[in-house]
């Protein structure tokens, strides 16, 4: 941005931590959740769900069970007034082609995945609508799937789609690859494997929808994406002005919540129904039904010189799409993107493909393609420095990018990049070295780096916009379409508005979230609200400020430009003051609003050819660096976290305890990633269908992270901050991963590290 | 049947069926929404209420076993219509994010302090895993309850 950067001295809210007004309400459950809503009237929905990865539907009955008792209604696809939804991904420019996905909101005559919805129910009761579902009679017939990215590609495999199982492919290519590994001291190849996860939020799918007061469908949804009303109105055939989304705050979303849930049924059976319907995922459905993070295969050879430095990368990709592509295009852009890591690599050859399987769905996940390629750069470097008996840090800081630097998509780095002085602090924040507790305990420290793009890919021309008005107490308002997932995406917003128009936090109140009655913000996804929202607000809270002192100005007889908002007052230079309330009477008479409505428009660009090269891709990306210390047990192969630190540059942080939050958050979600978590899928089966067998991390299975949070002044959102939501989640499983190579000398390339797979590193096994 | 219950201090009856859990019922019948659902299964801790002191997953307690037993939801720790000490910790040490762990996350950190008034951040954490976050990483929810237990025994 242009301004000049504000130091935290000058800010009296910016920049501080604040408690959130969100925390209070939550701690006092005060705050309802999209579950916590029940109407007069309103009935309760169910969905049934394929039983087979893959299947004709030969025969499909619900006479019987729409004749149950208190069953409302029953829908199959043929009652869907349109019963597609689609994805587009703009500019793809792969061996593919362009891509429009669609999927069927009720199956027709085929399921590609367990789990798949084939018919709607709401009744009087839950009760009656599970009984409605196990009445409805279909009938399948069994045909092949086909569950591994590999022997879908193969000739002769079984079609999940009639356009073939290769969705998408990507490529990069810049510089003489063959040239560099001519030249290199070492070369290091790798092959490593990452495992299908699951977002796993506490609150599970869920919604209530009811015709309003003036006919219009409303939703209130657990949503990252209040816009999906959009896609509503197309499946139910009705202009989109009569669909309104009313988002909750958010049990958890982490991408999870980014495509459509529960608000299409929601949708379809209020509209048959006429009456107020209410929808809740199980936990076994949740873990059943959402799409989940791609599980990939990578291949990567890397060269390097003696110095460390890297003059030549390989990398090949292969992501499992599961049965429908969802956003699967992208999450592998994300993937090839940032293939090579935050370092300057003068030439990489890289290629991703993404396959249709037979397998759960996978789409949006926290970090979107862009953190399991950490796993693989982050292990190569490890090994690049092991071979060259390199400090891991100084590695880090021979191949740092830096501002100027071009990424090999033909991207310019335009920023800061913190990347030395973030890999010195995390390793530094792990502290003196741990003593092994015991004679067949090893102990060893891990580092990883990483970059996550924050924003949206600059072709999709991203937008927000916010609204701020005065009261005439001076109490200030904020609209703004955002969708709050718990990272105080609301709260952020009102420090912002109170610190440019000198109220105080506590005379702000903010709504978010409603498609109808909230200027739209676009999704809480991709690191984006504080960027693009933030500078939706600051712009409108700018111009209003301005709006206002022009008519402060006139009654003051003095230049608007010396006088300032603060403490609920105008006041001049020399000392001169008139309340707000007073400033917001005198602008009621002269007919100047009181309040104005911004957009914010990222920097926009056209889709760009990445094996040619040929530009940018994203606005801007947070650099991170993560330090381990592990213990490993040489007898079970068990591995405990003892220390561990998280460093990121968030360019400025608008509240120091968010960001920590999301940084220790983050870092945990990724410990789960390299340790624990795996939805364990056989022949399309899903065998993790709970808590129980899906394991996330507890409080006694980490240690506390310390948060380094840089502040390097840079970065594209308001006061400079830089996205700091997915970023955190890339770095452990390789920090985790190269502590344990530090530690017992042995290296694991398959997630997540169990002690088993430790074990059999260390070779405790016979095979 | 009925169900009895001492909820939040008042004497309740409630109708139901044998095979209702209590998260049912102070959800579905008592509107009693500061108990979360989330796995049904006793192992997420959202659904955490505190009978006869001790914390119990509400969604593996059968409401018409209650009773007479003194249940306590979130609601149940207001002093005078302001928060509970630790309440206010959490708030201040940013050990709130999504918030839907919260409720249960704050009765199984008050029922453990009743036993253990002094503990160090490792029996926290110990006490605190049935109790699942998502968001925060647990730094910040042991930074609070540490604080509280500084607080409480006037080590500042």
């Amino acid at each position: 941005m242009a301004d000049a950067i504000a130091t935290r001295e000058a800010l009296r809210i910016v920049g501080h931590a604040v408690p959130r007004h969100d925390a209070r309400d939550k701690v006092a459950a005060a705050t309802a959740y999209a579950a916590d809503w029940a109407l007069p009237g309103m009935l309760h929905a169910a969905v049934l769900r394929s039983p087979y990865p893959s299947a004709r539907i030969v025969k499909l009955s619900y006479a019987r069970a729409a004749a149950i008792e208190g069953v409302a209604v029953v829908l199959t696809a043929k009652d869907v007034p349109r019963n597609t939804l689609a994805t587009d991904v703009p500019g793809q420019t792969s061996a593919v082609g362009p891509l429009r996905a669609t999927l069927s909101v009720l199956a027709e005559d085929r399921v590609r995945h367990q789990g798949e919805p084939v018919a709607l129910v709401a009744a009087e009761t839950l009760e009656q609508a599970h009984a409605a579902l196990e009445a409805i009679e279909v009938e399948y017939e069994r045909t092949p799937g086909v569950f591994i990215p590999e022997a879908a590609l193969a000739a002769g495999a079984p079609q999940v789609h009639a356009a073939g199982n290769l969705l998408a492919q990507w490529r990069i290519a810049r510089g003489d690859v063959a040239a560099g590994f001519a030249r290199a001291a070492v070369v290091v190849e790798g092959e490593y494997t990452t495992q299908l996860v699951d977002a796993a939020y506490l609150e599970p799918e869920s919604g209530v929808a009811w015709i309003d007061g003036d006919g219009v469908i409303t939703i209130r949804v657990s949503t990252q994406v209040i816009e999906h009303f959009r896609d509503v109105a197309e499946v139910l055939r009705v202009e989109q002005n009569r669909v309104r989304v009313i988002g909750t705050y958010l049990g958890g979303g982490f991408g999870g919540k980014e495509d459509v849930t529960v608000e299409i049924y929601l949708g379809l059976l209020a509209l048959k129904t006429g009456r107020p319907v209410k929808m809740v995922w199980t936990r076994a459905e949740s873990l059943l039904a959402r799409a989940k993070r791609h599980p990939y295969r990578m291949r990567y050879r890397t060269g390097a010189l003696a110095t460390g430095e890297i003059v030549a990368q390989e990398i090949d990709l292969l992501a499992d799409a599961g049965a429908y592509a969802y956003l699967s295009a992208l999450v592998l852009l994300y993937s090839t993107v940032t293939a090579a890591g935050p370092y300057r690599v003068p030439a990489v050859r890289a290629e991703a493909r993404v396959a249709y399987t037979n397998n759960p769905p996978t789409s949006a996940m926290r970090g979107f393609g862009a953190m399991q390629t950490v796993f693989g750069y982050e292990s190569q470097m490890d090994r690049v420095a092991r071979a060259l008996g390199l400090d891991p840090v100084e590695v880090r800081r021979v191949n740092a990018l830096r501002r100027g630097d071009t990424l090999p998509v033909g991207q310019v780095i335009e920023t800061h990049v913190a990347l030395p002085e973030l890999a010195e602090r995390a390793w530094a924040a792990l502290g003196p070295p741990t003593l092994p507790r015991a004679p067949h305990v090893r102990v060893g420290r891990g580092l990883a780096c990483n970059f996550q793009p924050y924003g949206r890919i600059v072709w999709l021309h991203d937008w927000s916009s916010a609204w701020i008005g005065f009261e005439m107490d001076g109490s200030l308002v904020v609209r703004c379409g955002v969708p709050d997932v718990g990272g105080g995406q609301a709260s952020s917003l009102c420090q912002i508005a109170a610190e440019v128009l000198g109220v105080s936090l506590a005379r702000v109140s903010i709504h978010i979230a409603d498609s109808a009655l909230t200027p739209l913000a676009g999704t809480t996804t991709a690191s984006r609200q504080l960027y693009m929202s933030g500078n939706a607000v600051l712009k409108a809270a700018r111009e209003l400020a301005a709006q206002i002192l022009a008519v402060a100005a006139t009654l003051l007889r003095a230049d608007a430009d010396g006088l300032e908002l603060t403490d609920d007052a105008v006041v001049a230079r020399d000392g001169r003051s008139l309340a707000l309330p007073e400033v917001l009477r005198e602008c009621a008479r002269v007919g100047v609003p009181r309040s104005h409505l911004a957009v914010y428009h990222a920097p926009a660009g056209e889709p760009v050819d990445l094996a040619t090269g040929s530009g940018k891709v994203f606005p801007d990306y947070t650099f991170g660096a993560h330090a381990a210390e592990v213990e490993v047990d040489t007898e079970t192969g068990r591995v405990r976290i003892l220390r561990y630190a998280a460093a990121h540059d968030v360019g400025r942080a608008i509240n120091p305890q968010s960001v920590e939050g999301q940084i220790q958050g983050g870092a945990v979600q990724g410990l789960g990633y390299g340790l624990m978590e795996e939805v364990v899928v056989e022949d399309g089966i899903n065998l993790t269908t709970s808590f129980a067998t899906y394991l996330i991390p507890t409080a006694a299975d980490v240690p506390d992270v310390e948060a380094v949070v840089v502040e390097s002044g840079e970065g594209l959102g308001p006061f400079n901050a830089r996205g700091i939501g997915e970023p955190p989640i890339g770095p452990p499983a390789a920090a985790v991963a190269n502590a344990i190579a530090d530690a017992a000398r042995v290296r694991v390339t398959r997630l997540p590290i169990t002690a088993e797979r430790v074990a059999r590193a260390l070779g405790l096994f016979d095979d | 049947m009925i169900a009895r219950m001492v909820l939040n201090g008042r004497a309740r009856e409630v109708e139901v069926r044998a095979s209702q859990t209590l998260l049912e019922v102070l959800r579905d019948t008592l509107g009693i929404f500061d108990v979360k659902e989330g796995c049904d299964e006793g192992v997420c801790g959202v659904c955490t209420v505190l009978l006869d002191g001790r914390p119990a997953s509400s969604c593996l307690v059968l409401a018409a076993g209650v009773r007479g037993r003194a249940v306590v939801t979130l609601r149940g720790l207001e002093r005078d219509g302001g928060l509970h000490p630790l309440q206010d910790a959490f708030v201040r040490h940013g050990a709130v994010q999504c918030g839907f762990c919260t409720p249960g996350m704050l009765l199984t950190a008050l029922a453990f302090l009743e036993r253990e008034p002094r503990p160090d951040r490792e029996a926290i954490r110990a006490a605190l895993e049935g109790n699942l976050c998502r968001c925060t990483g647990y730094t910040k929810i042991v930074d609070a309850i540490s604080a509280y237990v500084r607080e409480a025994n006037g080590d500042g």
